[in-house]
Order: structure tokens, then C-alpha cells, then sequence
């Protein structure tokens, strides 16, 4: 329970000497508070274990610090940093019972017997392990010795944070979902603040009330999912969320237009002072774009195919070899293949070196 | 958190404990009997040579070398030879006293070579296989043999059923299967496996000199020569045994990145 | 996995069976017809019946007696190296380096004494314990400790003893290494945010995973011991008196230094059995741990604990009770 500062924190596995483009987790300040449900979101190798890693104290930083409530703890080894971690392949101690396995954080730290009972009775009951709690923790599903590893982190109810390093990776798809909610749940009931990694975005976007995205060992968004959908401050958290991901185009961007093959697009807000030189992209996610028939002053496309997703269509189209997704409105059909591209510009963003730039009004 | 506290002294103490007996036994090699009778001295202050250039240029010594390799190297060959098609009966099948046969083949590996010295020697008399490389090789097969086909069984059985089942359905018959892709895949076991049976082959004693007399006599048996009318040869002695280590530590040396995966024996 | 029934396997079986059968059957028969009779030299025999065996076992007569005692210091033996060598071969398997080049250096080292032929293993300890020539008998001598594993039976002991353990520790610490070595890293991570002391560790993760290689190295190490002639023969020759002589020192003492055929033999058999008898325990708690793994694997669904709400009846919660 408490709040957890990242103050200019950066690791290399190559040392503290490595050039800076090859450290494993380049410099992040970030401040997670006090209860709250955080998701680390990336593809494999953008650096999200590592800094799991670092917070749990299994890897020491290279730079920086790590602040629990103010209080400087990155030379603390893991022991002494009161963190629990949940790893990716479930981790049972075989010789125990699965209450022992339970219990044995907390014996561990000399937590009085009457508590500990107490203690793993109620997780034993949250995860519907309570009448297993007597038998021998070996010969379990996959998804059982994992709960039992969830149940190792949630049991102690003094906890800086719990850590999730992707612990869904071997459970059944069905399963998952199950214990996702129950993962959700138990966060609101026990008033823990829990870290979630993941590099599946509907695992971060319906577990987390603030999902980190990262890319490249770099922290390129911190936000709620809504701000990941609606404002992606970097084209990569445009294309990695979202299903299809957001649609980016080289454009010219000049005061309130943005020029594409000649075409403008309106935006909302004005663009006068871009970075020169910079690589100049706009963004758009397939949501705000329609597919219309073809009419002057509209972007001409061509149409690949059309997905239905049932709830929705989406067409997959080409303006020149820009690949895009665009909202196929329902009725639309189009007689030679070619369709007109209609633009909302309130959700029309520019990007500087795929860096999100605020306009002015 | 993998290792304990104090592991580096505890470690160079058991390392020094392994070494300080064979550098004594080296120490001794390089010095002259007298040396070694006379004074005490913690390294030859008079080194010579003259051990080990009698032991390369009296033939009975360094026959007793390649009798030993021979017998070696055969029993190696036959073990692993025989070990292989078995080790995959019994990973992949079930069969009539399978089980049974499996614990008399282990139980010939746990059979004491005294028992066996004397009815071995009868039987390789009879057959007239007696101081030949062969009856010590064959004798060897029955504890080797038994560890072969364990060692392989448990590496076979890291291979998954499915690559049996593809092989056969891309129409390989069973033996070009069995070479072209089984063996190739257990071929750390194999490595493993004869990495074992070398070693014991190598160590034994006991049967290797009851089966043999002269011309097949092996070097260990020959180093109990050296009782002469003058005393004990000491310094010859520890020249023969320093020879009879190389082998041994040339196979550990060029096994030396398997050996922690070898002695896992393909099940942990 | 299931293994398929296929009586043809025998084929690929057959070859083993030829080579051990021809080197065990026939020999082992040949004992089983000794043992039933007398022999006065000359290849002349004659029916002794049971009448060893029974004598083997009276410790009131000559035979039944060396027998015996030698079975009882062959025993006496077997358990001190244990109770040295294993936990030692523990210890030095969590001393390894983690990794570099050390790691390679130390397996090689102590890999050497394995495959240091018996007999000069015996060299060694006798060329290093002499009082005269030895660096230790000279030491501990110099030291004022009277040393002599020549003509006192406890330094005998104690040589033989320190031999076994220089010989054999590595073999118990390469494979419990082995066995460390499978451990994945995040047992130890997980068992370090558990705060777990290092006993714990050891008791909770690294035991629990060595438990099936040091049942091996346990069965390895006690069956050789019982079996050990080489280097104890060379050292000690079974002196002073008959304090070292354990079983295999007499049986050959009897069988080719006094040509007691018929006593030799019986001896033989009695001396396998035992043997027999403790290797069948052995692999019975060893293919009972191995079927207690492979139920796990395959009984999974069996043992599954159902999503929430979905409660299995009563009697599926049972835990199946193997042998642990």
C-alpha cells in the first residue's frame, strides 16, 4: 500500500557504460498511486519486464531511483521491499499443502498463526480454492497451481504493490477471461495496488484503470484506455491499440489543413509552429473515417475488401500505397470499386516524429 | 540466492582436497627413488624423467596401455550398439515382462564383479576367449549394458512420440528411421552413454585382470609389478598410475560442457 | 504418454537380453551348482546339498563367522559413506559457481576422481597416507598424531573411509547439480519475494527438485560401497587383521586364494540376493515416484479445480494417495 515513484529510472543489461540506445528500459519518471489497477502494456522485448523486474527488486537499476511513499528503497533487496510478484509460469511449491503454499508468505515474515489462518482462508475463498486448501499442492491443472500463485501475491494485505508478470499466458482462453474478472474484483475488494503486465491489449484494457503503454524500452503513453483510444500521444500506441490500429498517413500539415496527394483534410485545430524537418505524419483511427462514394474534394480511395465484423463493418482500402481502414456505413456498396474518404476532423491528429503535436485552437 | 553463503571457500576447500592426492602422486613420478625414500620433500628438488622413459620403452609396460584402450573401446562400442534398439522397446512399448526385464537388466548393474569372477573366468576358458580383450569386454557388458540402456531410455523418452509418428507416415521404414533421425536426435545421449561406459569400462579391475594373463593384461594389473626384490619401485608406480589418470581426464575435458546435462542422465 | 502394446518389441530387446543373459545366466548357474557342492581339489565334487548356506548363515562356524562380520563392516561402511557423502555431495552442489569459466573448471576437477582406474585410486591414498612417504601420514605424524593405517585398525578405517569420500563425493555432486540446474530462475525469484530464508529455499524448492537424482545417487553410492573391493584391497589389503575385509575382499579371498570353490559360490548367492533385494526397494520407490509424475501429467482433468461456482461433488476433491 503505497505510492510508487519512478525517478529517472533506467537499466542496461550491458551496464550503467552501455550507449544509451541499447539500455533495456530507457530513462522513465513516473508516479503510479496508492490502490490503483496499473497494466504495462507492449510486445515482447519493449523493455516491460525488465521494469517489473526493477520495481521487485529481482534486477537493480542502473540509474535512477524507486521512491515506495517518498521513501527511497532501489538498494533494498526484494525481501525488504514488501512486494509480491505473480510470474508467468506458475510457481508451486510441490512439498506443501495448497494452504501451505498460501501461508507461506506470510510465515515467512513471522505473521501470528491466528492471522495467517484468517488470511488464507479469505483468498482461499476468493479464488475458489477453499476446498482444496488441505491437499498437496502437486497434480493440479495449469490453471489451478497458477491461482494458487495469484493467491501467494494477494495474501499479504501489507503490500507496496502486487506484481503481474503476464500470468495468463497458460491458462485456457475461457479460463482467462474468468480470471480476469476475478483478477478485477479481487483489486476492488482488497484495496491493493496491483501491476499488471501483459502484452495482450484486452488483458490491459479491461484489467487497468491506467494502462503504460511501451515501446522500444521507452514509456510512450501512461493512460486510461479512453485516452489510449481517443489521443494516442505516439503512433505506435495508435497502431498497437485498437483493432484495426489507427490509421497513419505522411501529410502536409499547414494552419488548419492537412494535404494529402492534394487533397486537404480539415482539422480542427491549427498547426502553424511544426518542428522543421520533422517527419510530419497525421493520424486517424478507422472509427472516424467513412467510407462514402466518390465526390470532388473527397480523398479517392480504392477498396481492397470489406471485413463485417458484425457489429461493424470495416473496409480495407489503398490511396496510393498507404494501406488504410475506414467505417463502411451500413447500405454502402460501391459499384466500381472506389470510394471517397470522409474525415472527422475532431479526431484527425498530427504527428511530429510520431510524437502527438497539440495544436492551438 | 542459488548458492550458499561461504560457497567459494567451501568449494576451493573440497578442490584442494581432490588435488592434493594426485599432485602427491605426479609430485612422486618426477622423483628418484632415493628422493622418495630419504628425504620428505613437497616437490622433486632432483626431477628426472627415468620413470616415465622406462614405462614407454619397456613393451610389457605400454602394451598393458593399448590392452586396456582396446577393451575399452570395444566394450563402448558393444554396449551402446546393443543399448540403442532396446532403449527404444522399452521408452515407446509395452511388451510381455517388460517391466521384469527391465529391473533383471538393472539388478546385472548392481551384481558385485567378485561374484562373477570366478565363473567368468571358467566360462571364457571354455570358449577360448581367455587374455584376449574380448572376454574382458564382454564381461564388462554386464554392468554396462544395463546402464547404457538406461541412460538411453531416458533420453529416447525426451524425444516426443510425435516425430515416430511422422518419420513412419513420410514412409521411412523403421531402421532408416532409427538411424537417419532417432539417432541423430539422442545423439547427447548417446555421447552421455558412452561417456559412462568408458568410464566404468576404464575403472574396473577386478575382471579385467582375472580374464586376462599376459597378452591382454591391462595396465592397471601390470602397476602391481613393481614389488621387486630391492622393495618397492615407488617412483615407477606413481608414473603408472599418473599415465593411467590422463585418459580420463582427456575424456572429462573434452566432455566438460555436457557433463552437468550427462549427469542428469536425460530424467531430471 | 501411453506406451503401445507391441510384442515385437522383444526383437529390438534381444540383443541386450543375448549379451547380458550370456554374461550373467550362464555364470550365475555355474555358482548355483557350486554352492550345492564340495570340491578337495582335483575337479573332483562332491553333493553338498544346502549344507554351505546353512553354514554360510551360523555365525558359530568358520565360514558362517567371516562371513558375517564382514557383512556386518560391509554394512557399517555403507551407511558412514552415506552419511557423509550425501549431504556432503549437497553441499558442494550448492557451492558451484553460477557461471564462467569456473563453472567448467570445477565440474572437470571434480569430475577426475571418477575415472581414475580402482586400483590406482588405491595407489593414490596409499603412496599419500604413508607414514614414511606420505605427505598426510608424514604431516599428521610430525603433527604428534600417531598415524598408521598400516598397523591401527581405526586409522585403517578412517583412511578407507576418507578414500571412498575423495573417490566418490563428486558422483552425489555432479547429479544433485544436475539437478539444481533444472530449477527454473523463477522459483527462486518467486521464493525471494516470498521472503523465504535460504533454508527455506532449500527445504521448499531445491530438495523437493533434487529428491529423484539423490535417490539415485543414494542407490549408486550404496551399492557400490556394498560392493567395494579395489581400493580397500589395495590400501589396507583388509588389515590390520581382518578390520577392512569387507564381503567381496573375503568372497575373493575364499574363492581364488583358497580354491573354496563350493563355499565361494554360496557365499555368491547370498551376497546377490541382499543385493537383489535392496536394488528391488529401490526401483520400486524409484518407478513409483516416476508414476506419481506421470499421473500428474496425464490424470490432470481428473484433479481439476473447477472456475468459479462451478463446485465438483465431494468425493472428486479427495486427493489420490500415492506413494509420496
Amino acid at each position: 500500500m503505497a505510492r510508487i515513484d519512478l525517478v529517472d529510472l533506467a537499466h542496461s543489461y550491458g551496464g550503467n557504460d552501455a550507449p544509451a540506445e541499447s539500455f533495456a528500459l530507457k530513462p522513465v519518471t513516473m508516479t503510479w498511486r496508492q490502490g490503483g489497477a496499473y497494466a504495462l502494456l507492449g510486445p515482447s522485448g519493449c523493455g516491460k519486464t525488465t521494469l517489473l523486474n526493477v520495481i521487485s527488486g529481482i534486477i537493480t537499476p542502473s540509474r535512477g531511483k524507486i521512491l515506495f511513499d517518498g521513501k527511497d528503497i532501489t538498494p533494498l533487496s526484494t525481501q525488504k521491499r514488501n512486494i509480491a510478484q505473480v510470474f508467468q509460469f506458475p510457481v508451486i511449491y510441490d512439498t506443501m499443502t495448497v494452504g501451505e503454499n498460501l501461508a507461506f508468505p506470510l510465515k515467512n515474515r513471522g505473521v501470528p498463526k491466528a492471522d495467517i489462518d484468517k488470511r488464507v482462508t479469505q483468498i482461499g475463498r476468493l479464488l475458489d480454492l477453499e476446498p482444496y486448501l488441505n491437499r498437496k499442492a502437486t497434480r493440479l491443472t495449469a490453471d489451478a497451481k497458477q491461482k494458487i500463485s495469484l493467491g501467494r501475491g494477494l495474501v499479504r494485505n501489507d503490500v507496496a504493490a502486487v506484481l503481474f508478470d503476464e500470468p495468463l499466458t497458460v491458462i485456457d482462453p475461457e479460463l482467462k477471461w474468468q480470471l480476469r474478472s476475478k483478477l478485477k474484483a479481487l483489486h476492488r475488494e482488497l484495496d491493493l495496488t496491483m501491476i499488471y503486465v501483459t502484452h495482450d491489449q484486452t488483458e490491459a484494457l479491461t484489467f487497468a484503470d491506467t494502462v503504460v503503454v511501451m515501446h522500444d524500452g521507452r514509456v510512450v503513453q501512461s493512460g486510461t484506455p479512453a485516452e489510449l483510444f481517443d489521443k494516442p500521444a505516439h503512433t505506435f500506441v495508435g497502431y498497437f491499440i485498437g483493432s484495426p490500429g489507427m490509421n497513419i498517413m505522411p501529410a502536409e500539415v499547414k494552419g488548419r489543413e492537412a494535404r494529402i496527394d492534394g487533397h486537404v483534410i480539415a482539422l480542427n485545430r491549427s498547426y502553424d509552429h511544426l518542428p522543421a524537418g520533422a517527419k510530419i505524419e497525421i493520424g486517424v483511427r478507422p472509427e472516424f473515417v467513412d467510407v462514402v462514394a466518390p465526390a470532388p474534394g473527397l480523398l479517392t480511395s480504392k477498396i481492397d475488401r470489406i471485413d463485417d465484423l458484425g457489429r461493424i463493418r470495416f473496409a480495407r482500402v489503398r490511396v496510393g500505397d498507404a494501406k488504410l481502414a475506414a467505417r463502411a456505413p451500413g447500405g454502402f456498396t460501391s459499384s466500381d470499386g472506389s470510394a471517397g474518404l470522409k474525415f472527422d476532423p475532431s479526431h484527425v491528429h498530427v504527428y511530429a516524429d510520431s510524437l502527438l503535436v497539440e495544436g492551438a485552437a | 540466492m542459488h548458492s550458499i553463503p561461504g560457497r567459494r571457500v567451501i568449494m576451493a576447500l573440497f578442490l584442494i582436497f581432490l588435488l592434493l592426492p594426485i599432485y602427491w602422486l605426479v609430485n612422486m613420478s618426477f622423483k628418484t627413488n632415493s628422493e622418495i625414500v630419504s628425504t620428505m620433500t613437497l616437490w622433486p628438488h632432483t626431477p628426472t624423467l627415468q620413470h616415465y622413459k622406462r614405462i614407454f620403452t619397456d613393451e610389457s609396460w605400454y602394451s598393458g596401455y593399448i590392452n586396456s584402450l582396446e577393451y575399452v573401446v570395444l566394450n563402448t562400442i558393444i554396449s551402446i550398439t546393443v543399448a540403442l534398439p532396446a532403449a527404444y522397446a522399452f521408452s515407446r512399448y509395452r511388451f510381455l515382462g517388460d517391466k521384469h526385464l527391465f529391473f533383471w537388466l538393472l539388478s546385472n548393474r548392481m551384481a558385485p564383479a567378485a561374484v562373477y569372477a570366478l565363473p567368468f573366468f571358467n566360462l571364457y576358458s571354455a570358449i577360448g576367449l581367455f587374455d584376449t580383450p574380448w572376454a574382458v569386454a564382454l564381461a564388462h557388458c554386464i554392468f554396462n549394458v544395463p546402464l547404457a540402456v538406461w541412460i538411453l531410455e531416458g533420453f529416447v523418452s525426451g524425444v516426443p512420440r510425435e516425430i515416430d509418428e511422422t518419420a513412419f507416415l513420410d514412409g521411412y521404414s523403421f531402421p532408416r528411421f532409427f538411424v537417419k533421425i532417432l539417432i541423430p536426435l539422442i545423439a547427447s545421449g548417446i555421447g552421455v552413454a558412452a561417456f559412462f561406459c568408458f568410464m566404468f569400462s576404464w575403472v574396473e579391475l577386478l575382471l579385467a585382470r582375472t580374464l586376462t594373463s599376459v597378452q591382454a593384461k591391462p595396465i592397471a594389473a601390470i602397476m602391481t609389478r613393481t614389488v621387486s626384490a630391492a622393495g618397492m619401485d615407488w617412483g615407477l608406480l606413481a608414473a603408472a598410475g599418473v599415465l593411467t589418470i590422463i585418459p580420463g581426464a582427456l575424456v572429462i575435458w573434452f566432455v566438460r560442457n555436457y557433463i552437468a546435462r550427462g549427469f542428469a542422465l536425460g530424467r531430471v | 504418454m501411453d506406451k503401445t502394446i507391441n510384442q515385437k518389441a522383444w526383437f529390438l530387446v534381444l540383443p541386450v537380453f543375448l549379451v547380458v543373459a550370456f554374461s550373467a545366466v550362464i555364470p550365475l548357474m555355474t555358482v548355483v551348482n557350486y554352492s550345492m557342492q564340495d570340491t578337495f581339489g582335483n575337479n573332483q565334487f562332491f553333493w553338498n546339498g544346502v549344507g554351505w548356506f546353512k553354514e554360510l548363515l551360523d555365525p558359530s562356524t568358520d565360514l558362517g563367522g567371516r562371513f558375517l562380520a564382514s557383512l556386518g563392516r560391509n554394512l557399517f561402511f555403507s551407511l558412514v559413506i552415506l552419511a557423509i557423502e550425501v549431504p556432503l555431495g549437497i553441499v558442494i552442489a550448492l557451492s558451484m559457481p553460477r557461471e564462467g569459466w569456473t563453472v567448467a573448471a570445477c565440474l572437470v576437477i571434480l569430475a577426475l576422481p571418477l575415472l581414475i582406474p580402482w586400483n590406482v585410486v588405491g595407489t593414490i591414498w596409499q603412496i599419500f597416507g604413508r607414514p614414511d612417504i606420505g605427505l598426510l601420514g608424514y604431516t599428521l605424524n610430525s603433527l604428534g598424531i600417531n598415524y598408521n593405517y598400516v598397523s591401527n585398525e581405526i586409522d585403517a578405517w578412517v583412511t578407507v573411509i576418507v578414500m571412498d569420500v575423495w573417490h566418490w563425493t563428486s558422483l552425489v555432486a555432479l547429479l544433485c547439480y544436475a539437478g539444481l540446474k533444472s530449477i527454473p530462475d523463477a522459483y527462486y525469484q518467486a521464493a525471494q519475494i516470498d521472503g523465504a530464508s535460504r533454508w527455506a529455499v532449500f527445504t521448499a524448492i531445491q530438495l523437493p527438485k533434487m529428491n529423484r537424482v539423490l535417490l539415485i545417487a543414494v542407490l549408486l553410492r550404496f551399492m557400490d560401497s556394498f560392493m567395494i573391493y579395489t581400493e580397500p584391497f589395495v590400501v589396507t589389503g583388509g588389515g590390520p587383521g581382518n578390520s577392512t575385509t569387507f564381503v567381496s575382499i573375503e568372497l575373493v579371498k575364499i574363492a581364488l586364494g583358497q580354491f573354496d570353490l563350493g563355499k565361494a559360490a554360496a557365499l555368491s548367492l547370498v551376497y546377490n540376493l541382499i543385493i537383489l533385494i535392496v536394488c528391488w526397494v529401490f526401483y520400486t520407490v524409484m518407478t513409483n515416484a516416476g508414476v506419481e509424475r506421470k499421473t500428474q501429467a496425464e490424470k490432470e482433468p481428473a484433479a481439476e479445480l473447477k472456475p468459479a461456482g462451478a463446485l465438483q461433488p465431494a468425493h472428486a476433491l479427495q486427493p489420490k494417495e500415492g506413494v509420496a
